[in-house]
């Protein structure tokens, strides 16, 4: 086994057993990085140097005879929409192709805080707006699994490079699906946490109301260890809550018998391909083995969540993506004569098609005399959706489903169709519009493509949900599965 | 004009006086360096979050009680979304639908009279940056020490029905909100600012006219004039049959008229929204008590009760409860010195015009209350003379030495021992025969020149009284 096939726990046993060092752990990340990012273009910005010295430090600290913590020494990845202080942080928009920030995402504090080793911000559609990484104002990242499919977005950088081993794991942002989608397409565990859960500090914003930061790795264990390290209360973050963190850790190999499963037939209905179905009626089979409870139930307001989401979320954004105006920082249109030319120009040239449509669809639903009947209605059907959730959470300790109702599809094949590209989180939106944690897992693979499962959870309840993963995953017997690379390696596409 | 009913409301804008901005740690001070008071956050940069500062909204709080407002128990921050330069996120974190206090009032005379002006809503907003514009006109810059600052907006009902009544509204507001110690109130630093909703009706005409609103108005004086010709406007329009137009004017004072800005239609949509990154404030009614607590005696009750407490005329009590420095100046001294028609003539007359003088307030003067009560106690025991008070009052000012060290220091104390007196006077006799003889010959103004010689002998410090008492005796 190469070094960068480990995981972050079986990593951290060799360095805190000194068997190998961080910095020889880096280099084996790093080759792998050049031998096959050529394929998978899964990084805007390689910080090659920047993790040499993070590395050298953690040894150092090692040599001291300082606390190994579980991420020291781990190389990972940061989706480049979370603020890295003096490295280049785009959110791959044209119109922050220059942007350096003065100041670190309180995640991102978090991470180095452990000792933990930054190689690379990753590929995203533009300002997390997309399920495909094709919005990126840059280059379309590549499924690890088959190079001629999308890896999911908006957090597609980040899926990619975890399930291609160039990094030991990486994090995403979720607003309606952007960590467990690509999660579920590239083959990986992504979580979103409950809303409140993780600092949205220094994450550069997209729909403010629905953001949330979550971890891509290569399995529960893993997911549960940066878990630990990036959850919890912080006073720069209003929103985030003060709730107390439990050790993620503990709950792995812990066993799940008796605890209510729901199933909600809305779920498996919207648009679901049948063969995505199956596997996932199959995994629920699989849960139920393990001596998991079946409850049937509904979640009415389910179909309603996408029209809602696509008010909420555009409304926002076309408030947090006004700043962009070419007079402070970033990308500005220098040849203008006025000050409005310079706004208009600035951002019809520095923002993509997906950013632009958001934005005027936001800006019409806020205007006066349009306001109650979109906005305002949109959030009173979020309000019935949370309460669809609450229903159904006396009845059962998790929801499972799909995570999407397809496995990868082709590049291009619906950048044409928003509509149908919106369809893609129909089953993650719900989710995020009531604030609500939830992991996607690998249940199986459709024609060598893998297929995510979907666990959602109470609020504040990320432990119950990778207790529930943790054995799942434990029972399945494709765990180790690594998509077959050979002759795309070094460029070879 | 006398047919016509001006019609006038307020929008006042107000920087709190917190030592750090609203959504984060910078300092609030004025007049640095451009740009050395900024941060991430008010900079707006991506990926940045606000935290709300709780003395702005303590403050904000304080200013809703103090215009007799409900305070909302239930209250929000908005986005209020619009581009300019000065604006670094192009969005204003305000308050729409629910301010921090509403349906208050403030008590003022108008004329004499006793008004009562409704107060439509007290809400926080954060400040926006300053433009300077280049010489040339080719390029401006921006400072955004501002940014950030804690702003209350007051807002008045259409109660306001003269430019003198709007005038004298500010100046009692300015007055309470000094009071209440949340603002500097510093017109000329920006930190109070006044727009204003203007239209005119015929008298008896219930609807109101369509109305202009009035921005740029930069003093007191400049907002009575920019009223005044705004009023005039519209009158002489309507008089010639013109429709006014409902949009936004700047008042130039340069030129000392209202400029057109922008029309109705060019106005903003604001799009205003719940601002997501701020939770819902909670205002609880012990948290509104702990803050009333806080409340000072409000410039009117203070007045009245200064006339009833310590009987001094309503025109003293009005000067003396102008400032709450100078009324708790005032209350100080007369514990000390149970005068207070004294302490009152002495604050509003010299301490008053030696603060003028001298560009002094209450915070920097160095005389304090002991002292003048002191100085207030020796001429009242005839140990300095009215005039001599005046020139010791004088030293005390500059020096900030007390009245005893400055008598001392130049030998002024008045001399009122009848012993010593005598013994001088009798020289004085004996030196100058032929004005004495003249005074026993009953010409009076004989004895004025003998006072002056024992004055000229005691270099002034003979109590004068006593003087012409014993010199009378002696020569009778």
């Amino acid at each position: 086994m190469k070094l960068y096939q480990l995981k972050v726990h079986e990593a951290h046993k060799l360095i805190s057993d000194k068997e190998i060092s961080s910095e020889e752990l880096l280099l084996s990340v790093l080759n792998r990085i050049e031998d096959v990012e050529g394929m998978v273009q899964g990084f805007v910005t390689v910080t090659g140097d920047y993790a040499r010295k993070k590395a050298r430090e953690a040894d150092e600290k090692i040599a001291r005879g300082e606390a190994v913590g579980p991420l020291t020494g781990i190389p990972f990845a940061l989706k480049d929409n979370m603020c890295s202080k003096d490295i280049l942080t785009t959110c791959s928009s044209k119109i922050l192709k220059n942007f350096i920030p003065p100041y670190n995402a309180e995640v991102f504090d978090r991470l180095e805080e452990q000792g933990a080793v930054l190689v690379g911000k990753t590929n995203m559609d533009e300002f997390a707006m997309g399920s495909s990484t094709e919005n990126s104002g840059y280059f379309t990242t590549r499924n690890p699994w088959d190079p001629a499919r999308v890896p999911g977005g908006s957090s597609g950088g980040s899926a990619a490079v975890a399930a291609a081993d160039e990094v030991l794991f990486a994090l995403g942002s979720d607003t309606g699906g952007s960590i467990r989608q690509p999660a579920s397409y590239c083959g990986v565990v992504g979580m979103k946490p409950t809303y409140g859960r993780v600092s949205r500090y220094g994450l550069i914003a997209f729909a403010s109301s629905l953001d949330q930061i979550g971890p891509l790795t290569r399995d529960v264990r893993d997911c549960a260890l940066v878990m630990n390290a990036i959850c919890g209360h912080d006073p720069k973050d209003s929103t985030s809550t003060p709730v107390e963190v439990p050790d993620y850790s503990s709950f792995i190999g812990e066993e799940i018998k008796g605890i209510r499963m729901g199933i909600a037939e809305e779920y498996f209905s919207l648009g679901i391909n049948h063969e995505v179905k199956d596997m996932v009626e199959e995994a629920v089979a699989g849960l139920e083995g393990l001596g998991m409870e079946k409850v049937e139930l509904s979640l009415p307001h389910t179909s309603y969540a996408l029209p809602a989401y696509y008010l909420v979320n555009p409304a926002e954004a076309s408030s947090n993506l006004a700043r962009y105006d070419g007079i402070r920082y970033g990308f500005r249109y220098e040849d203008s004569e006025s000050l409005l030319e310079t706004y208009k120009k600035t951002r019809s040239v520095g923002f993509g098609a997906e950013v632009k449509r958001r934005i005027m669809l936001g800006t019409y639903a806020l205007s006066s005399g349009y306001y109650d009947a979109y906005y305002l209605r949109a959030q009173k059907v979020r309000t019935l959706i949370k309460k669809d959730f609450d229903q159904a959470f006396e009845k059962c300790d998790v929801i499972v489903a799909p995570t999407a109702p397809t496995v990868a599809f082709r590049t291009g094949e619906k950048v044409r169709d928003p509509l149908q590209m919106y369809l893609n989180d129909v089953f993650t939106i719900p989710v995020s519009m009531s604030g609500l944690p939830a992991v996607s897992i690998p249940c199986g693979f459709i024609k060598g493509l893998p297929v995510g499962l979907q666990i959602i959870g109470k609020a504040f309840d990320e432990g119950t949900i990778l207790k529930v993963a943790g054995a799942f995953e434990e029972s399945m017997p494709f765990k180790n599965m690594k998509p077959a690379f050979g002759s795309y390696s070094r460029g070879g596409v | 004009m006398s047919q016509y009913e001006i019609v006038i409301g307020l929008e006042i804008h107000l920087e709190l006086r917190t030592k750090s901005k609203i959504f984060c740690s910078c300092p609030t001070t004025f007049g640095d360096a451009p740009n050395t008071h900024v941060c991430p956050v008010c900079l707006g940069l991506p990926g940045v979050l606000p935290v709300l500062n709780k003395k702005a909204l303590d403050y904000a709080v304080l200013t809703g009680l103090a215009l007799n407002c409900d305070i909302n128990t239930y209250s929000k921050f908005d986005r209020k979304n619009y581009f300019y330069p000065d604006l670094p996120k192009a969005y204003q974190i305000s308050q729409y639908d629910f301010p921090v206090a509403q349906n208050g009032n403030l008590r003022i005379q108008s004329n004499g009279e006793p008004r009562v002006i409704g107060i439509n809503r007290v809400h926080l907003e954060e400040d926006a940056g300053k433009l300077v514009h280049s010489e040339e006109g080719d390029y401006s810059l921006v400072d955004y020490n501002r940014t950030g600052v804690p702003l209350v907006e007051i807002v008045t009902e259409p109660d306001l029905r003269s430019t003198e009544e709007a005038r004298g509204f500010l100046e009692s507001l300015k007055k309470i909100l000094l009071y209440t110690g949340v603002s500097d109130c510093k017109m000329e630093e920006g930190s109070l600012r006044c727009d204003a909703n203007v239209s005119v009706r015929l008298k008896g005409e219930t609807e109101l006219g369509t109305k202009t609103e009035l921005k740029n108005m930069n003093s007191f004086k400049a907002v009575q004039k920019g009223l005044e010709f705004e009023v005039e406007r519209q009158i002489s329009r309507l008089e010639k049959g013109e429709r006014i137009t409902q949009e936004t004017l700047r008042w130039d004072e340069g030129s000392a008229q209202t400029v057109s800005m922008r029309s109705k239609e060019e106005a903003h949509d604001y799009r205003y929204f719940p601002e997501p990154d701020l939770v819902p404030m909670e205002i609880g009614a012990p948290m509104v008590e702990e803050i009333r607590k806080t409340l000072p005696e409000l410039p009117l009750a203070k007045r009245e009760r200064f006339i009833a407490q310590y009987g001094i005329p309503e025109y003293d009590a009005e000067i003396l409860t102008s400032t709450r420095e100078m009324a708790d100046y005032f209350e100080e001294c007369v514990k000390i010195f149970p005068d207070p028609k004294a302490v009152s003539n002495w604050l509003m007359g010299e301490l008053a015009r030696h603060m003028n003088a001298a560009g002094l307030n209450f915070y920097n003067i160095k005389i304090a209350p002991q002292h003048l009560a002191d100085m207030l106690e020796m001429l009242q025991q005839g140990k300095i003379s009215g005039k001599m008070a005046k020139e010791v009052f004088a030293d005390m000012f500059a020096s900030g030495k007390t009245a005893g060290q400055v008598v001392a220091e130049k030998g002024l104390e008045q001399i009122s021992d009848r012993g010593v007196l005598e013994k001088i006077i009798d020289e004085v006799i004996k030196k100058h025969p032929g004005p004495a003889a003249d005074y026993r010959a009953r010409k009076e103004k004989a004895l004025g020149f003998l006072v002056g010689q024992v004055m000229k002998v005691t270099r002034g410090s003979a109590n004068p009284q006593m003087v012409n008492e014993i010199l009378r005796d002696k020569l009778k």
